[in-house]
């Protein structure tokens, strides 16, 4: 177990690395990219420019401005170019809005996709199931923007039953809160129940021909036992993974275009609203967030697949 | 009876699709039919991918007719603005822009059927040229896909050691960031500088950032398949005889995957049209003039209340279009390989 965890760790590190190379690199290459004119304003003299290049160091050598921003990331210390606000702050103060549209979302599309994908196979081939995979392969067909634009549109212009955009803090007015996190919920939602109950049946139909589960049918278990002990338990392994990633890149901002579309002021938003202006520090802030949530629940998943299959031990 | 729904496993959960030709149901001497042949007649029975396709190749048809539709029936070019003219919607003339800036919605005639932009251009010119744009930057991120992914895939397999040291982090990597971010992060710094002597609106741009960020998706995979089938006799035969790592990779190993690599086809083409409108839509795919559906429904957002055809017609041709390639790309997988387990996050 020591052994996994740090093994974990490293390569936890070494993707954090990487990633804010990549990121770092990628907006190097812009040739016409000068974050000292972001900074210094839209009527700076080119003097002004100038110290502000001298002060932030953009006139270093690269690998300088790069060891200069991990330093600064890691002290908390690192500001943004747009708007000169601390980009360590700025996460804190919104991760709880991702984490609120992210995590009911989550439970959502996991309950409902383990109810119809089970349904599926259970009734495979019949009329439930062709209809629950046709509504499912549509679910994985609609862009999440399209489907936001579409709930707006359908259920807070035509019937004015949800608010169109906005964030209610939790502890302001938790029933407020949800209200306004109803179709941020179902849009984020629809596209994984759409692909995670695809999976599900597809796996849990391998399981059923296995011997292992006649076995449990001969010795008498009743089907409902067949199917929740040994069927589902089994074909769950490729949603676990399937999960731990989805997760951890919607918690680290990959749901910016739900937030934007909804105005949602979370991590995604920041993120968005980053990369229009071309503002480095969040951007690989955020990108090396996500590397953590991912190198993390990847972990989390290996943990879970020892607990669902006891053959398999964790060894790292 | 098991083809004539996407991913349809038979009522038992037993696999039905691979029944035993039917020539060995007469009792005559069964006729050789080989792999491909046997998946083509499978895939011809499957009426539901066969309306999919049809409704794709219809779609496709009508964006490839976009210059036509624009020259002998709208008469105006997909780019070209008309803020000031005039359009007459039953006999009467109309603003096309409005004195405040607003566009005319939809007029049902030849001039303007969809409506205007805040330009004055005509939107279902757009809509078609736009659908152009879309499928263009899905087909050659698709083809940029599947070379570099066969081509990762195999050489990481086949060498392992050293290439595969090399190439599985950097694959690593990759799968790990968020597509969206990835692909925005990239689409935002490319537009500005463009690659080279690539220009920063060009079209190439968003396909080669589609195809870059997808390359895992069908290494990765096509790797451990490799890695399988190196250890097999007919590989140590192949080399017994002599035969170099790169005639054994593509004249022994490929044609091996091959039917993998197929079944990702569709997949990627879905996905990459997804990725191009999910980057058009955060501004850091398709740049102005050109349309794609994505920047079509995000130009559309605003006039969602007094003209919710400006965004929801692109969209309603963009889900169509994925969905008909979804659905004929679960054809051709169980057609193939009704066991195959394949998925491309977007």
């Amino acid at each position: 177990m020591t052994g996994f965890i740090a093994r974990r760790a490293a390569s936890a590190i070494l993707l954090l690395f990487a990633t804010s190379i990549v990121v770092f690199g990628i907006f190097e290459v812009i040739p016409s990219y000068n974050p000292a004119r972001a900074i210094a304003g839209r009527n700076a003299t080119p003097t002004t420019v100038a110290q502000v290049s001298e002060k932030f160091g953009f006139d270093k050598p690269i690998y300088i401005q790069y060891g200069n921003t991990m330093k600064l990331i890691f002290t908390g210390q690192i500001i943004d170019y747009q708007d000169n606000l601390n980009v360590v702050q700025q996460f804190g103060q919104r991760f709880p809005v991702t984490a609120s549209l992210v995590v009911p979302a989550a439970i959502l599309w996991m309950v409902v996709a383990l109810v119809l994908g089970s349904l599926s196979a259970l009734r495979a081939g019949r009329l439930v199931d062709r209809g629950l995979m046709v509504a499912a392969i549509v679910g994985v067909s609609i862009p999440v923007f399209l489907l936001a634009a579409v709930l707006l549109y359908a259920f807070a212009f035509k019937l004015p039953w949800f608010p169109n955009t906005g964030y209610v803090h939790f502890g302001d007015n938790p029933a407020q809160w949800a209200y306004h996190l109803v179709l941020p919920w179902v849009s984020i939602a629809v596209l994984s129940i759409g692909f995670y109950s695809r999976v599900l049946r597809s796996s849990a139909l391998d399981v059923i021909n296995q011997d292992y589960v006649r076995t449990a049918r001969a010795k008498g278990l009743t089907q409902r036992q067949v199917f929740t002990r040994h069927v589902l338990r089994n074909s769950l392994m490729p949603i676990v993974t399937l999960f731990g990633l989805d997760f951890a890149a919607l918690l680290g901002g990959a749901a910016l275009v739900t937030e934007t579309v909804f105005n949602l002021p979370g991590i995604g938003q920041y993120e968005a609203q980053a990369i229009g202006n071309l503002d480095v520090p969040p951007i690989m802030v955020g990108a090396m967030f996500t590397a953590f949530f991912v190198v993390l629940f990847s972990a989390l998943s290996d943990v879970v697949y020892a607990l669902l299959d006891p053959r398999i031990r964790i060894t790292g | 009876m098991a083809l004539d729904s996407p991913d349809d496993r038979g009522a038992a959960g037993v696999v039905v699709t691979a029944a035993p030709p039917d020539s060995m149901a007469e009792g005559r001497q069964p006729s050789a039919i080989g792999p491909w042949r046997l998946a083509g007649r499978r895939l011809r029975r499957n009426k539901v991918a066969l309306f999919f396709l049809a409704l794709f190749l219809v779609i496709v048809a009508l964006c490839l007719l976009a210059p036509v539709y624009a020259n002998d029936i709208a008469h105006i070019g997909p780019n070209t603005n008309n803020i000031t003219g005039t359009v007459s919607v039953n006999g009467k003339q109309q603003d096309i822009v409005s004195l405040s800036g607003v566009p005319i919605g939809p007029t049902w005639g030849t001039h303007y059927l969809l409506g205007a932009d805040t330009n004055g251009r005509d939107l279902a010119v757009r809509l078609l040229y736009g659908g152009r744009t879309s499928l263009l930057i899905g087909a050659i991120a698709t083809v940029i896909i599947m070379v570099l992914g066969t081509l990762v895939g195999l050489l990481a397999g086949y060498f392992r050691g050293a290439v595969d040291f090399i190439l599985r982090p950097l694959m690593e990597l990759i799968w790990s960031f968020p597509v969206v971010i990835l692909g925005v992060a990239l689409g935002t710094a490319l537009a500005i500088g463009g690659i080279g002597p690539v220009k920063g609106n060009s079209l190439y741009i968003p396909a080669f950032i589609i195809g870059v960020v997808y390359v895992p998706y069908l290494g990765k995979p096509i790797r451990g398949e490799v890695m399988r089938l190196r250890n097999q006799d007919f590989i140590d035969a192949a080399r017994v005889q002599g035969m170099g790592p790169w005639r054994i990779m593509f004249s022994e190993i490929l044609p091996n995957v091959s039917s993998t690599i197929i079944v990702f086809v569709p997949l990627i083409l879905a996905s990459s049209i997804l990725l191009e409108a999910y980057l058009s839509f955060l501004g850091a795919g398709v740049q102005a003039p050109n349309a794609s559906w994505g920047t079509l429904i995000s130009d559309g957002l605003i006039y969602l209340q007094t003209t919710p055809t400006y965004s929801l017609i692109p969209g309603a041709m963009l889900v169509l279009t994925v969905l008909s390639v979804n659905v004929v790309g679960d054809g051709v997988r169980d057609a193939l390989d009704p066991r195959a387990q394949v998925r491309v996050r977007t």
